[in-house]
């Protein structure tokens, strides 16, 4: 039991964790209630889960799949893809672009998928060719599409922004008629399935770190690269179609400009909270996942304290100072040495009692 | 006598997590004294080093240093403070700053924070580069100097600045003999100075040239403070080892494996060339044999290695593995053919530092096996605890990460790395550098040991004596060529060191 607390403290799951719980207690503190799941009647006649937790959950889904990728980029290629919120605002066009010249069907919205993934995935890979055989650092490299992505979206659908209504893309958006939990918690809990399982019948773990923390070992011990990090960078690009799409989907249109616009700060910030490196290395995708409802979580406490939309941001800046800093590896050091101060002082004790 | 002690430090303990790296630990160093500082791997000599220079906090004990005549107790808590108190270290591992000049690494971090004055700061170092005659500008680039002129830089450095205590952590471990010689003789002018020098190393050879006094680790506990001129190596050995000489006694004696009956090569390349071994050469070695590399640093040995694992870009020559042409263009083909490389510089090209101990063992076999076969937990635990146990690997758990082991840990690791992949002919560059004698004996034994079970080995060490012992016929290079090769009688010290001077001594 001791053994698998020490092993759990020093697991980097730890302050993301620990972070969450507290904006749980804090929120418990604040109201009783803030938590609660009730039954409701949405607009569409379906009686569905509602409540805080629930839009965390499903508000925090675009960022949670990003951040999926963003952590394997960071972790192979000591950097972070800028360009993730603009490839989403593509992805998002492609995919209206097929729906809208089509007539809605199941397999209408598999193919726009696909194809948006597949545009998506090009581009991820025309910013992993310039990281991984260019050598260019990942933020300069993606700053190129970080600013002209949005151009790209634009484009594709002759700058109009497009809506498009179904019942279909409301049930992957929203709901899907008599289950009354939202469809992006829904494929965001497929995606992690998937995920780790990718994780346990492959190496992605292990090549992506050794290609992270020693480039050379790596090529020594047959591993490449460059095969790593453009692999990085297509899974990143299918996380960003879907994301993209799942957006579209919830919001009912395509508009270019602010399809989950300045959400790629919102993933790194995820990836750090996970502790995750910014600089390469060790990795977590579940802590990312984590960090990104601890930031969808503090979105939505600050709104229930009816913060002004205009000041939220600063308010979850100071937040994320706080918990950047408990995470720093000084005040790590700080709170062990404190607690190993504490703990032998309980040992002592118990000698004491027991030589008396 | 102990009016002339210049540092005291006394019941020194530290533990990390899992590990007891120093109980109790006495040493006193004198003015003009070189004292050298000796143990096994993990003995704790690096760690006594680094509690006195303020990079670890020391669990208990105390430490004094003469400060202006009298011994006062101090509290390193940085390195900085060390070198401000006058301590000044030089490390095993190089620790200056690649991207920047050397007159920049001679100066950078002394403390004054003022304006720098870039002219005279490089008159300063080009005046202290003649002075120690190191043949490098004071504008280059340091990352373009070779590493042995890197230590140099290092040293110089830190006899730069006024110092009463100057530790040298395995200084010698990539210079060659003319180097360390120059080193040396920079040393007892600083003795004569009165200095107190702290040497760290596992040369007995430079150990017994040089010292006055020896101090002696082992598992973190002293075992004890001698006068080197009466202390025979033999016993020096078994103090450090802890247990009989017999088996250092027995390798050497023991009789170099015949060159097999069966002459088939195993590997065989001609014409072989990569991007920076240029000039192609041929090369070929048979089941079970132990052929060696030799010649001085930069000869282009671990260059032609490298070639031959294909680390570097392959840009000709052919390859024959038990006699069938097979094409090696990168690393992953070497490996599939069942060669293994240990590679020179183990923290750059060796470890992966932030995994644990298990992940490093079972990498090659992993990528051999392939992206999409991991193996279970449960078998990378198993291969782990096989070797770590097989190979005596300090480690607290297999779940550690690497770059808290010593040294040598590290190196045996490694080593469990490629042994696990089961190779036929297996390439160690180096591998006992920087290790202790202990571990040294136990890799030349292991080495023996592969070749009576039929694997090849390529052994190179900058050690000529750990090369006769170990290998039955010698390649010796010079200048990036093969210049000839020595097998059985023929393989003498004399033989080597004539064949490595070659024309440079029929033209003297």
């Amino acid at each position: 039991m001791g053994n698998g607390i020490r092993k759990f403290m020093k697991s980097q799951l730890v302050i993301p964790l620990l972070s969450l719980l507290l904006l749980v207690i804090f929120n418990l503190i604040r109201d009783v209630g803030f938590f609660s799941i009730s039954i409701t009647t949405n607009n569409q006649g379906h009686r569905v889960l509602s409540g805080n937790l629930i839009s965390i959950f499903n508000g925090a889904s675009a960022i949670a799949i990003i951040s999926i990728g963003m952590t394997l980029i960071t972790s192979c290629c000591k950097g972070q893809d800028i360009s993730v919120a603009a490839l989403a605002a593509i992805a998002g066009s492609v995919f209206v672009s097929v729906l809208r010249s089509h007539e809605i069907t199941i397999p209408v919205i598999i193919l726009a998928f696909i194809f948006s993934c597949l545009v998506s995935v090009l581009f991820s890979l025309f910013n992993g060719v310039l990281v991984a055989v260019f050598k260019i650092q990942p933020m300069i490299a993606t700053l190129i599409l970080f600013s002209a992505g949005r151009s790209i979206a634009y484009w594709i659908n002759g700058g109009a922004t497009p809506t498009v209504s179904s019942p279909l893309l409301a049930s992957i958006g929203g709901f899907i008629p008599g289950i009354p939990i939202p469809t992006p918690i829904i494929i965001m809990v497929i995606f992690l399935v998937l995920i780790s399982l990718v994780l346990k019948l492959t190496n992605l773990g292990l090549y992506t770190q050794v290609v992270g923390i020693n480039e050379r070992t790596a090529h020594l011990n047959g591993i490449n690269p460059v095969l790593m990090k453009l692999t990085a960078f297509i899974i990143s690009g299918v996380c960003v179609a879907m994301a993209g799409c799942i957006t579209v989907c919830r919001i009912g249109l395509i508009n270019h400009e602010t399809l989950l616009l300045d959400t790629e700060m919102d993933v790194i910030l995820a990836v750090a909270i996970g502790g995750t490196s910014l600089g390469g290395g060790r990795f977590s995708l579940f802590g990312s996942v984590i960090g990104a409802y601890i930031i969808q979580a503090l979105t939505v406490t600050l709104y229930a304290m009816k913060v002004p939309s205009a000041a939220v941001k600063a308010y979850k800046a100071v937040v994320i100072i706080l918990i950047v800093m408990i995470n720093s590896p000084v005040v790590k050091d700080f709170f062990i040495k404190l607690y190993r101060k504490l703990f032998k002082k309980q040992v002592e004790t118990k000698i004491s009692i027991k030589a008396s | 006598m102990q009016d002339n002690v210049v540092l005291s430090m006394r019941n020194i303990s530290k533990s990390f997590p899992g590990v007891r790296a120093l109980q109790n630990v006495d040493f006193t160093l004198r003015k003009g004294e070189i004292h050298a500082l000796m143990g096994e791997n993990g003995a704790g000599k690096s760690t006594l080093i680094k509690v006195l220079t303020g990079v670890y906090p020391k669990d208990s004990g105390r430490i004094f240093l003469d400060l202006n005549g009298g011994l006062k107790e101090i509290n390193v808590r940085s390195p900085h403070e060390a070198q401000t108190l006058g301590i000044s270290t030089v490390y095993q591992e190089i620790t200056l700053c690649p991207n920047l000049t050397v007159a920049e690494n001679m100066f950078i971090g002394r403390g004054n924070y003022r304006l720098v004055n870039w002219r005279t700061m490089k008159k300063r170092a080009t005046e202290i580069l003649e002075k120690f005659n190191i043949p490098a500008r004071a504008t280059q680039q340091l990352d373009t100097c070779s590493i042995a002129e890197q230590q140099i830089v290092a040293i110089a450095r830190a006899v730069d600045m006024d110092c009463k205590v100057l530790i040298l952590d395995e200084p010698t471990s990539s210079l060659d003999e003319q180097e360390v010689e120059k080193l040396f003789s920079l040393m007892r002018d600083l003795k004569s100075r009165g200095v107190g020098i702290i040497f760290v190393t596992h040369f007995l050879e430079q150990m017994y040239e040089i010292s006055d006094t020896v101090t002696v680790l082992r598992n973190g506990e002293l075992v004890g403070e001698y006068e080197v001129k009466n202390l025979p190596r033999v016993e020096l050995i078994s103090k450090m080892m802890g247990k009989d000489l017999d088996d250092i006694s027995a390798i050497r004696k023991r009789k170099l494996p015949d060159e097999k009956a069966d002459t088939s090569p195993v590997y065989e390349a001609v014409g072989l060339s990569s991007t920076n071994s240029p000039n192609a050469f041929d090369f070929k070695i048979s089941k079970g044999e132990v052929n060696g590399f030799t010649g001085l640093l930069g000869s282009g040995r671990s260059e032609s290695v490298r070639a031959i694992f294909a680390a570097d870009k392959i840009t000709g020559g052919k390859v024959k593995i038990n006699g069938k042409e097979v094409k090696i263009r990168k690393p992953k083909d070497a490996m599939m053919q069942g060669v293994g490389y240990l590679p020179e510089d183990r923290k750059r090209d060796g470890i992966v530092e932030d995994l644990s101990v298990r992940e490093n063992i079972i990498l090659a076999l992993q990528s051999m096996k392939g992206f999409f076969r991991p193996f279970s937990k449960a078998e990378a635990e198993a291969f782990a605890d096989k070797y770590i146990k097989l190979l005596g690997i300090k480690t607290a758990s297999m779940d550690t990460p690497i770059k808290s082991l010593s040294g040598g840990n590290q190196q045996k690791a490694i080593l469990a790395r490629w042994l696990l992949t089961n190779p036929q002919y297996l390439i160690l560059d180096e591998p006992t550098r920087g290790i202790d004698v202990g571990t040294k004996v136990e890799i030349q034994k292991l080495i023996l040991k592969l070749a009576e079970e039929g694997v090849s080995v390529t052994f190179i060490s900058s050690e000529i004596e750990e090369m006769l012992r170990t290998c039955s016929r010698l390649i010796v290079m010079r200048d990036r060529k093969m210049v000839g090769e020595l097998k059985g009688e023929a393989m003498t010290q004399d033989n080597i060191i004539h064949m490595i001077a070659g024309e440079a001594e029929q033209i003297g």
